[in-house]
């Protein structure tokens, strides 16, 4: 879970065509969510542990790479965002290749977030949903 | 690819009765389900949409509409409504969770100009849903 403030909008966008497309979202002080994250990896269960990886391993990957960039953080004032507006799909994108370049121990499957109770995005990479 | 899933719930009474069946015949394959004077489910939606993100906006749908279409084609037509009575598609189809979800995929698949549906899943109760991925 992270708690993260961000405000949706966009340069390429006109002031007006930012109240139009984002709404509430683009009010210009921000608002934030409890984003629930879920990571999904595959692989071999080893014959040795038991396991298809180290779940402390993928804890203390998820708590530095994602937690710490984004944790009680505005999303708009990060790198990862510069170039981007901070939606959901794009947080989603971005915690996805992190944890690809960061986390080798498994197949980094699916990242789900959920922004709120209503809404939720999924993205695979270069995969689709089965 | 990304894919969206935006929630709803609509609350609704049906029954299950099949008129080429006997009465027998309806008891035994719907059991209590097949009670004439009907009886309700609070449902829960989660429609899935897929597609590219907009590299202006950041979005793959604009949440706004596909919520309206949501609200008009589904929460308007089926929230406190008796199925079989008030909702057209069930005139002469069972509304079951299985028929339910075929109906809400062929409305939104009408109407949803903003996105590709991927699924449509329909929970009648917290331990039972069906999925539809639409004509495969």
């Amino acid at each position: 879970m992270i708690a993260a403030s961000h405000r949706l909008h966009s340069d390429r966008l006109s002031e007006p065509e930012n109240r139009v497309i984002y709404g509430k979202c683009n009010n210009p002080y921000g608002h934030g969510h409890n984003y629930a994250i879920e990571v999904t990896v595959s692989g071999q269960v080893s014959l040795s542990t038991g396991m298809v990886c180290n779940l402390v391993e993928l804890d203390d990957c998820f708590r530095q790479e994602i937690m710490e960039r984004f944790d009680h953080k505005n999303l708009n004032t990060r790198e990862e965002f510069a170039d981007r507006v901070p939606t959901t799909e794009n947080l989603a994108t971005v915690i996805f290749d992190i944890l690809k370049r960061e986390f080798g121990a498994a197949h980094l499957e699916k990242i789900r977030i959920e922004e709120t109770q209503n809404n939720s995005f999924e993205y695979c990479g270069d995969a689709q949903l089965s | 690819m990304i894919y969206l899933t935006r929630k709803c719930e609509f609350s609704a009474a049906h029954y299950y009765y099949n008129p080429a069946f006997s009465a027998e015949e309806n008891q035994r394959v719907f059991g209590k389900c097949a009670n004439l004077d009907g009886h309700g489910h609070n449902y829960t939606l989660e429609v899935t949409v897929k597609g590219e993100i907009d590299s202006t906006t950041g979005f793959v749908v604009d949440l706004k509409q596909l919520k309206d279409v949501l609200n008009d084609e589904v929460v308007e037509a089926m929230d406190h409504r008796h199925l079989n009575k008030e909702v057209s598609e069930f005139a002469k189809q069972i509304p079951t969770t299985e028929n339910i979800a075929i109906a809400i995929w062929n409305r939104l698949d009408a109407t949803l100009k903003v996105a590709k549906l991927h699924r449509v899943r329909v929970y009648e109760m917290p331990d039972l849903f069906v999925d539809y991925y639409g004509e495969q």
